[in-house]
C-alpha cells in the first residue's frame, strides 16, 4: 500500500532522514520505534507531504506521492493525528471533527462519521461544544485520532498517541487502535513506547539517527536482546 | 453635554471605519502572522474605485471640480442613462469595489507574498512594504497625484437629535452599513465551512493541511475578504468627507493596524472594539483637546497598551515556545 | 606599541584622504550633483549602519529610526542657530569655527537621541518581534507628531535658517567612526553577548546576560548614532520638515540593511549607497521613478531575500564563491556538465525547501 524507496530528508544542511526502505501492507499496523530525534516524525511528515524528500520516491497504491500537497493526499485517503495532538485550541470538539470531514462534502456521512467517532470515545460526546483547548491531554489525543478518522482514511498515521499520558488513558488509546485497525484500516504508528507499540502492531521498524537499523515482525523484535535493552528497559 | 454627544457620534462614525480596515489587518495576521502594510492603500484604492464607478455610471458630483474629465469619458463611453444620487447607486458602487478591491488582495498574495512565505518573516514583512509604496506610487501615476473630489452618490442632510447634536445621514449610513458588513463577517467565519477552515489555518497552518484543507486557497479568500472590507471602508470614508487621494491610506492605515493590535491582533471581535476606541478617543482629543494631536493619539494609546496588556484588550495571552 | 602606532597611523591616512577629498569636493573639482549624492550616501551609511546594530546584530526589530534621527537632527539645528553660530563666529567665521560649532552640534544631537532612545527603549525593549517594531513606529510618530507642534522649531512649516556646513570630511568620519563603533561592538564581549541575544534570548538569559540591561544598551548607542546622522542631514540642507522624518524615513533605512543583508556591516554600506544612488540613477523614467523602485524591491525579496550580500559576513561568502567559481572552472576543463553545479553555489539558498 504505502512504500518508501531510499528517501532521505532535509532540514537545512542537516540530514534528517537517511536512505530510509520501508513498506505498509493493506490491513497491517506497522510500528516504528526509536528514540527522540531519531526522524520518526519526518518520516510521518514526509509521507503526508509536509515535507519533500531530498531524495527517493514515496508511493501510495502504486502512484508516486512524494512532494505532493498534502491536502491532495488526505483527498486520496492518508490522515495523520500528530505529535502533540494538533487540535484546534480554539474550535469546539464538535468543529474539530468537522474540521476532519473538511473534503467530505455528504452531510449524512459527516452524521454517521461523528456518532462512529462519538462511540469509539464517548467522552468526547459529552464534551462536544466545548472548546477543545479545555480539553486534558487525554481527551485531546482521542480528539486528535477521531479527527484524524473523520477523512475516513485508508491509512491512518498516528503520531506519539500515547506521549504524556496517564496509564489508563494509553490502555483506552491503544484499545482504539486495535478497533480501528479491526475495521480495515492501515495503521502507521510512530511510538516511543514500544512496549504497547510492539504488542499491537505486525510488524516493527526500529529507527535511529536518520536510518533504519532494525526491521522485523513485532513479536520477534520484542523478543530481541538489543531491542530489549534499548527500547524496552529490561 | 451637546458637544459630548455630537463627537461620540462622529467618533463612531470614524471608528465604525477604522474597524472595518483593522478587521482586514487582523485577519491576514491571523493566518500568515504578517502585517500587510499594504491594506492601508488597498483602503485607498477602493476609494478611487468607488470615485472611477460612480463617474462611469454617471453620477452626477457634488462639486463642479469633481466633474472630472474621466468621469466624462466614461459616461460618453458608456452612455447609458445616468443613475440618479440614491443609496442603491450608492451601494452598487460599494459592492463593485469591494469585488475590485478583492480581486486585487488575491492578486498581491498570489504574486508578492506567497513567494516569500517560505522565507523569515521579515522578509513578508519588507516585500509588504513593498506593495504598500507600490501602491502609493502607482496610485500617484495612475490616480494623479492630486487630491479627486467623491460625487454625492446620495442626498446627505443632518438630523436634529435630543441634545441638541445632530448627526448626518451619510453617518448614518456609514453606520449601517459597516454594522451590516461587520455581521456578515461574523456569519462567514463562525458559521461556514470556509470560515472554520480559516480559524483552523489561523491556529495551526500544519494540523490544517492535515485536514485536507488546500491552505493556499484559504489564505487567498482571507486576503479577498480583507480587502473588500477595505474597500467598504474607503468607499464610506468618501462618502462621508469627499476629497481622496492616493496617500491617503498611509495614516488610516496604521491607526486601523493600532486598532487591531489594539483589539488583540488576530482577534476579530477586538478588531472592531479596537476600531471604534481610536475613533472615539481620536475625535474627544479633537474636540477637547487639540485637533493637532489627533494622530498621536493612536499612538499613545497603542504604546500604552502594549506596555501593560502586550496581547491587546481582547487577545489572550501569546506563551513564548521554548 | 607597534599596534598603536599602525592604529595611528590608520588614522592619520583616513583623515588625511578625508580632508583631500573634500578640498576637491570644496574646489569644485567635480560636480556639485556628485557630491550632493556622495554626501548623502554618507549620511544614509551611518544611519543604516547603525539600525543593523540593533535590527541585525541583536535581533530587536525597531522601524522608528528616523525618530531619533528627528530628534538628533532638531536638537543639534536648535544649538547651532542659538548658540552654534555665534560659536562660530566668536572663533573667526573660519572652517575652524565651525568645525568646532559642528562638532558641539553633533555632541549635542547624539545625547539628545540616545536619551531619547533610553525612554524609549526601557519600557519597549520588553516586547518582541512584531509588538516591538509596532511599538517603535507608534514613538517614532508621537515624535513627529510633537515636532509639528514645537513652534520654537517652525511647527509643521518646517525649521529654516539652520546654518549648512556641507562637509565632506565630516560627514565621512562620522560614518567611518560609526562603522568602527559597531565593528568593534560586535568584535566584543558586549557584541557576542548581543548576538547570543538575537540567537536565542530565553539561552542568553540561562547562561546570565543581563538580556534586557544589554538590548537597551545597544537601542541607545544605536539611537545615538542614528541622532548624528540627523545633525548631519540638518546642517546639510539648512532646512528640516517633520514630514521627512516619518515612518517611510525609517522603512527606507531598514530597507538599506535588508537590502545589504542583516547582520552585515558591509552590506549596509553597500546598501546605503545603492540605495541612495538608485533613485536617482532612476530620474531618467520620471513618474515612474517611485514605481519601479518599489518593484525592484519586490523582486528583490522574492529573489534574494538574504539581501544582496546576505549572511553574517559577506566578504565569507565573496570568498566562498570566488572559490567555488574557481573550483568549477577547473571541472570544465575535465568535465564540461559540471558548469550547472557551479551555478547552484551552497550559499545561495538554504537548500532543502521546508513547507512552513
Amino acid at each position: 500500500m504505502l512504500t518508501l524507496e531510499n528517501v532521505s530528508v532535509n532540514y537545512g544542511a542537516i540530514e534528517a532522514l537517511c536512505d530510509i526502505s520501508m513498506r505498509v501492507d493493506q490491513g497491517e499496523v506497522v510500528t516504528l520505534i526509536g528514540a527522540n530525534g531519531a526522524g520518526k516524525t519526518t518520516t510521518l511528515k514526509t509521507i503526508t507531504g509536509l515535507l519533500e524528500p531530498r531524495r527517493g520516491r514515496v508511493m501510495f497504491e502504486g502512484e508516486e506521492i512524494g512532494g505532493k500537497p498534502t491536502h491532495k493526499l488526505v483527498a486520496r485517503g492518508i490522515s495523520m493525528s500528530p505529535e502533540g495532538r494538533g487540535v484546534f485550541a480554539n474550535l469546539t470538539v464538535r468543529e474539530n471533527l468537522q474540521m476532519g470531514a473538511y473534503l467530505n462534502k455528504n452531510k449524512r456521512e459527516i452524521a454517521d462519521d461523528m456518532e462512529r467517532a462519538f462511540h469509539m470515545f464517548p467522552r468526547l460526546k459529552e464534551r462536544q461544544a466545548q472548546k477543545a483547548g479545555t480539553l486534558s491531554g487525554g481527551e485531546q489525543q482521542m480528539l486528535a485520532m477521531g479527527r484524524a478518522l473523520m477523512s475516513r482514511p485508508r491509512l491512518l498515521l498516528l503520531d506519539e498517541p500515547s506521549l504524556g499520558l496517564a496509564p489508563l488513558v494509553v490502555h483506552t488509546i491503544f484499545e482504539a487502535i486495535d478497533e480501528i485497525r479491526s475495521k480495515g484500516t492501515t495503521i502507521l504508528l510512530v511510538e516511543q513506547n514500544a512496549h504497547a507499540a510492539l504488542g499491537h502492531s505486525d510488524r516493527a521498524y526500529v529507527l535511529e539517527t536518520g536510518r533504519i537499523v532494525m526491521e522485523g515482525p513485532s513479536k520477534q523484535l520484542a523478543d530481541d536482546p538489543r531491542i530489549k535493552e534499548a527500547y524496552l528497559g529490561e | 453635554m451637546s458637544t459630548f454627544l455630537q463627537q461620540l457620534i462622529n467618533g463612531i462614525s470614524l471608528g465604525a471605519i477604522y474597524s472595518l480596515i483593522a478587521l482586514g489587518y487582523t485577519m491576514v495576521y491571523g493566518v500568515l502572522k504578517l502585517i500587510n502594510f499594504a491594506h492601508g492603500d488597498v483602503y485607498m484604492v477602493g476609494a478611487f474605485m468607488g470615485y472611477y464607478l460612480a463617474n462611469g455610471l454617471g453620477v452626477r458630483a457634488a462639486q463642479a471640480i469633481g466633474m472630472s474629465a474621466n468621469g466624462l469619458v466614461a459616461r460618453g463611453l458608456l452612455g447609458s442613462g445616468d443613475l440618479q444620487p440614491s443609496l442603491v447607486t450608492a451601494l452598487i458602487v460599494m459592492l463593485l469595489a469591494m469585488a475590485i478591491c478583492a480581486a486585487l488582495g488575491v492578486i498581491i498574495e498570489r504574486l508578492a507574498y506567497r513567494p516569500v512565505r517560505k522565507y523569515s518573516r521579515l522578509t513578508a514583512l519588507i516585500t509588504a512594504i513593498g506593495v504598500s509604496l507600490l501602491l502609493e506610487n502607482g496610485g500617484q501615476v495612475v490616480f494623479g497625484a492630486d487630491p479627486k473630489f467623491f460625487p454625492e452618490l446620495f442626498k446627505k442632510r443632518n438630523i436634529d437629535l435630543v441634545g441638541g447634536a445632530s448627526i448626518n445621514s451619510a453617518d448614518v449610513v456609514v453606520l449601517i452599513i459597516a454594522l451590516a458588513l461587520m455581521i456578515g463577517l461574523q456569519l462567514v467565519v463562525y458559521r461556514s465551512k470556509t470560515g472554520r477552515a480559516m480559524r483552523a489555518v489561523s491556529f495551526n497552518l500544519q494540523s490544517a493541511k492535515l485536514m485536507g484543507i488546500n491552505t493556499d486557497r484559504i489564505i487567498a479568500f482571507t486576503f479577498a475578504l480583507g480587502s473588500a472590507l477595505a474597500a467598504a471602508a474607503g468607499v464610506l470614508v468618501a462618502i462621508r468627507i469627499p476629497r481622496i487621494d492616493p496617500l491617503m491610506g498611509i495614516l488610516v492605515g496604521l491607526k486601523a493596524f493600532v486598532a487591531a493590535v489594539l483589539g488583540g491582533i488576530g482577534n476579530i471581535p477586538g478588531a472592531m472594539l479596537g476600531g471604534l476606541l481610536i475613533g472615539i478617543t481620536e475625535t474627544m482629543v479633537v474636540g477637547y483637546l487639540s485637533p493637532t494631536y489627533k494622530d498621536a493619539v493612536a499612538f499613545a494609546i497603542l504604546i500604552l497598551i502594549l506596555l501593560f496588556r502586550p496581547s491587546g484588550l481582547l487577545g489572550t495571552v501569546a506563551q513564548e515556545k521554548v | 606599541m607597534s599596534r598603536y602606532l599602525r592604529t595611528l597611523i590608520i588614522v592619520l591616512i583616513v583623515l588625511g584622504v578625508l580632508y583631500g577629498v573634500d578640498i576637491v569636493f570644496h574646489g569644485r573639482l567635480i560636480s556639485p550633483y556628485f557630491a550632493r549624492i556622495a554626501m548623502l550616501s554618507g549620511i544614509a551609511i551611518t544611519l543604516a549602519v547603525s539600525l543593523n546594530l540593533i535590527n541585525g546584530f541583536t535581533g530587536q526589530f525597531s522601524i522608528g529610526h528616523a525618530g531619533f534621527m528627528a530628534v538628533g537632527a532638531y536638537s543639534s539645528a536648535y544649538f547651532s542657530v542659538n548658540y552654534g553660530v555665534r560659536l562660530a563666529e566668536s572663533l573667526g567665521g573660519g572652517s575652524l569655527g565651525w568645525m568646532v560649532s559642528l562638532f558641539l552640534a553633533t555632541i549635542v544631537g547624539a545625547v539628545c537621541a540616545g536619551f531619547a532612545g533610553l525612554v524609549v527603549g526601557v519600557p519597549s525593549l520588553r516586547l518582541k518581534g512584531d509588538y516591538l517594531a509596532i511599538v517603535t513606529l507608534g514613538f517614532g510618530q508621537i515624535i513627529v507628531v510633537f515636532l509639528n507642534n514645537i513652534e520654537a522649531v517652525g511647527g509643521a512649516r518646517g525649521y529654516s535658517g539652520i546654518p549648512i556646513v556641507k562637509s565632506f570630511f565630516w560627514i565621512f568620519l562620522i560614518a567611518i567612526l560609526t562603522i568602527v563603533v559597531v565593528y568593534n561592538i560586535v568584535h566584543s564581549a558586549f557584541g557576542r553577548a548581543l548576538i547570543s541575544i538575537r540567537e536565542d534570548e530565553l539561552a542568553a538569559e540561562a547562561m546570565g546576560v543581563n538580556t534586557t540591561r544589554y538590548k537597551v544598551m545597544a537601542f541607545v548607542i544605536s539611537s545615538a548614532m542614528a541622532g548624528a546622522g540627523g545633525v548631519l542631514l540638518a546642517h546639510f540642507d539648512g532646512y528640516l520638515n517633520p514630514k521627512s522624518f516619518e515612518f517611510i524615513k525609517s522603512f527606507e533605512i531598514l530597507i538599506m540593511i535588508i537590502l545589504g543583508g542583516l547582520g552585515s556591516i558591509v552590506g549596509s554600506v553597500l546598501g546605503a549607497i545603492v540605495l541612495t544612488i538608485l533613485p536617482e540613477a532612476l530620474r531618467g523614467f520620471a513618474e515612474y521613478r517611485m514605481v519601479i523602485y518599489s518593484l525592484l524591491l519586490i523582486i528583490l525579496m522574492i529573489t534574494r531575500p538574504q539581501g544582496l550580500l546576505g549572511g553574517n559576513n559577506a566578504l565569507k561568502i565573496w570568498r566562498a564563491r570566488r572559490r567555488a567559481r574557481s573550483a568549477a572552472a577547473k571541472a570544465q576543463i575535465v568535465d564540461a556538465p559540471a558548469e550547472s553545479s557551479s551555478d547552484r553555489n551552497p550559499t545561495e539558498n538554504p537548500p532543502g525547501k521546508e513547507h512552513a
